[in-house]
């Protein structure tokens, strides 16, 4: 059982939890993702870890209720346990002073991306920080980010705030105005594989850390397999991070879809129960 | 040792073993043989001779004597033969299901020479799952608690090897802590092995009995990502017994494989055993319903993977082998079960690739005839393409069960600790490894190998562990050559 000792909601549908997990804070290092699992009924679901305290034994994770089990995740309360968190899982973030890097997060994968800057930055690195949302009432961590960025571009898709475009516009931008060493990107697939497109045609390095379909998170099941370049890896123990320029986001995209109709199914059973209870009440 | 007289007349044919109806079970997941009462284990039992050879207890990996718990059986002393099975096997009730008797105790049974052996695995069962009935009642005292040697021993896996390594070690006063990765103890008995032949509620009773001795379980511990080896000899433990199994599923790296609806048996029974996916909603985690499954592979978790489906509603579960029948690795018992259910073998065939439809569906498996090739170097026949012999199978799912390899986070996370060919750890006899205090046994060292020769790996390394850690604290081993005796090569 893992004790939530803080929750924060970071915008609609975002929220933000701060676990006391000790022997996960004692170990983890920027890049590396969890397994969580709700309740005993509840699935394994795959997440990064958005940031620990080594001396207080805590963790962060930031997470967006689409589903059923986000949505049980986003029920809970401080004081409330989840039952099962593992990790921490996968590859930590190669770490070293590169030159300069830019670091590109999107949505939700702005909180993954923050440990991965923070370390960069004390790597030395110039970092160059991109992050986008839909909205500007859905990008959160502005200020955390700014505090280890030495620039920052805030992109977002309908211009309510920052300036109004892809993450991908202002990554074309910094790539035409400067050399850079490599790119790390972690968002919405679609996002990623964007960011790739263009790393790929300037032939930057590029890193993007995927989030595929997972039940084990340690090499056992095989359902995180994705291409990279003719080979197949299991995301869990071979990455999270893999080359952007030579995954097959493609087939991650079909892969991803695979148990759509159940999650529909999950949630709406969810949401029936929900109206039902109201009803009742 | 046994009293008891040879008997004159022999009992050529077994008692039979009471089963589900192939017609019914094949609709559900409830345990498919029944198991003995008293009365049949009893008089099964009485078809033991006691005979001088004792091949059953040469050929059984940990050494169990097998004719006296036979014996007290045959006598009604129940509690005897419950004794006598844990003196040397942690797991009986697991064991009883799901080792492969005919290759082991019952191999080289006298008895078996003039008919059926005596049905060794089947007695076990009943005696095992008897004295786990009058533990539930409250008709057994607590267990005896070992007193405390001070030290401790970190186990790395609740697979059998493990549990049966911490069981040793418990006995011996040694202070014992399991890392489990998973959320739940069992490794590949809880993940792998389907509920209608191994019931999780057993393993979950064997692995509480190690707790009322003092064991203590960590779940959600993977080490080798975060906490490594040389963590856990910093936090205290002296020793560690590595039993990480062989858990990474081999794919055939042919065009369509990472097609959604392409499964390993690993990610298709973890899904179904361990997180229920059998009961979606109400549990989770969902899993796609075949219609028509192709199970790729001829071995036990082939068996398991292909029964699993059927039981999941599918109409067609074909079952693809490149070799025939007889050349099948899975018990003869798996298979036969597997055929009365419906099973469609399609045998000396091999998949060259998964077709699929606009939604990136697994749609088909093309596969090409087999046929026995000429000898090998090795002089043995490998089989070989058909030329134009390509045939498609309409399947809307695909799980492949072509092998596994040891799991490698561990040993990457280890420097020192050597491994060779698929990323073994190399180990002794008796589990000693390239590193001082580091023991290593079961899958992880062997290779995908059976429950039965885990556990022997895992008694092995307890003594030697024992024997390392006396040397440490400085006394002199007891009992290590009565446990090393059981050693079978």
């Amino acid at each position: 059982m893992i004790r939530i000792l803080e929750k924060e909601q970071l915008a609609p549908a975002i929220g933000q939890m701060v676990l006391q997990a000790p022997h996960i804070a004692r170990f983890a290092r920027a890049g590396q993702f969890l397994i969580v699992l709700v309740h005993e009924f509840g699935e394994r679901i795959p997440m990064t870890i958005a940031d620990f305290d080594r001396e207080a034994g805590t963790i962060t994770i930031v997470y967006q209720e689409v589903g059923k089990s986000t949505r049980d995740l986003g029920a809970l309360r401080v004081g409330d346990a989840i039952a099962h968190v593992h990790g921490p899982l996968g590859r930590p973030s190669e770490i070293e002073k590169f030159g300069t890097v830019v670091v590109v997060g999107g949505g939700v994968g702005v909180a993954p991306i923050f440990p991965i800057t923070r370390e960069l930055e004390a790597a030395g690195n110039h970092v160059v920080g991109i992050t986008g949302a839909r909205s500007i009432d859905l990008l959160f961590w502005r200020e955390r980010m700014r505090s280890v960025t030495h620039e920052l571009f805030e992109m977002t898709d309908d211009g309510s705030g920052g300036r109004k475009g892809f993450v991908t516009d202002a990554l074309k931008d910094v790539l035409a105005s400067r050399q850079v060493d490599r790119v790390i990107a972690i968002g919405p697939v679609p996002m990623m594989r964007a960011v790739a497109g263009v790393t790929r045609e300037s032939g930057t390095p590029c890193v993007v850390s995927l989030n595929p379909i997972m039940v084990c998170g340690m090499g056992m099941c095989g359902g995180c397999r994705v291409k990279e370049g003719e080979k197949t890896r299991f995301t869990c123990y071979e990455g999270p991070e893999f080359d952007g320029n030579r995954v097959d986001f493609a087939e991650l995209t079909e892969r991803l879809r695979t148990y759509k109709l159940e999650e529909q199914e999950a949630l709406a059973r969810l949401i029936s129960a929900h109206e039902e209870a109201a009803n009742v009440h | 040792m046994s009293t008891k007289p040879v008997k004159k007349t022999l009992i050529r044919e077994a008692v039979p073993m009471p089963e589900q109806e192939a017609a019914e079970r094949r609709a559900n997941f409830d345990e498919v043989a029944l198991g003995y009462i008293e009365e049949a284990a009893r008089a099964e039992a009485d078809r033991c001779i006691a005979c001088p050879a004792r091949q059953c207890v040469h050929n059984c990996p940990v050494g169990v004597d097998v004719p006296a718990f036979i014996a007290r059986v045959a006598e009604g002393d129940l509690q005897g033969a419950a004794d006598i099975l844990h003196d040397k096997n942690a797991l009986p009730r697991v064991t009883g299901r799901v080792c492969p008797q005919e290759e082991q105790c019952q191999m080289k049974c006298s008895v078996g020479k003039a008919g059926d052996a005596v049905s060794v695995g089947r007695i076990e069962r009943f005696v095992a799952d008897w004295e786990a009935e009058q533990i539930r009642l409250g008709n057994v005292p607590p267990p005896v608690k070992a007193a405390s040697v001070g030290q401790r021993v970190a186990v790395i896996g609740s697979g059998p090897s493990g549990l049966t390594c911490a069981a040793d070690l418990i006995k011996l006063g040694y202070g014992v802590t399991v890392f489990e990765a998973f959320h739940r103890p069992g490794g590949v008995l809880v993940y792998g092995i389907p509920e209608f032949r191994l019931p999780k509620e057993i393993v979950y009773s064997e692995v509480a009995a190690l707790e009322r001795l003092g064991v203590e379980f960590k779940y959600d511990h993977l080490i080798g990502s975060g906490q490594t080896i040389a963590d856990l000899f910093a936090d205290g433990y002296e020793a560690i017994y590595i039993g990480t199994g062989a858990g990474l599923p081999q794919f055939m790296n042919i065009p369509g494989e990472n097609l959604a609806g392409v499964y390993s048996a690993n990610e298709y029974l973890t899904r179904v055993n361990l997180m229920k996916a059998f009961k979606f909603p109400e549990y989770a985690t969902p899993i796609k319903r075949g219609r028509n499954v192709a199970v790729v592979g001829g071995g036990n978790v082939a068996m398991d993977a292909a029964r699993t489906a059927l039981r999941m509603g599918a109409e067609h579960v074909y079952l693809i082998y490149r070799r025939g029948r007889q050349e099948m690795p899975a018990r003869a018992e798996e298979a036969v079960h597997a055929e009365e259910e419906g099973i469609e073998f399609v045998l000396q065939s091999n998949p060259v690739r998964y077709l699929g439809n606009d939604q990136g569906f697994v749609s088909g498996i093309e596969c090409v005839k087999m046929e026995m090739g000429e000898p090998d170097a090795s002089g043995r026949r490998r089989p070989v393409v058909v030329p134009a012999s390509e045939f498609t199978l309409e399947i809307d799912q695909a799980i492949l069960a072509v092998g596994t390899t040891p799991n490698p986070i561990l040993a990457r996370s280890t420097p020192g600790l050597e491994t060779r060919g698929k990323g073994e750890i190399v180990a002794d006899e008796e589990g000693a490894t390239s590193l001082p205090g580091v023991f290593a046994g079961g899958d992880i060292v062997t290779g995908a190998a059976t429950v039965i020769t885990a556990m022997g790996a895992g008694r092995n390394a307890a003594t030697a562990i024992d024997r390392y850690l006396r040397a440490k604290r400085g006394t002199a081993p007891v009992g290590v050559t009565e446990a090393s005796a059981a050693t079978v090569s």
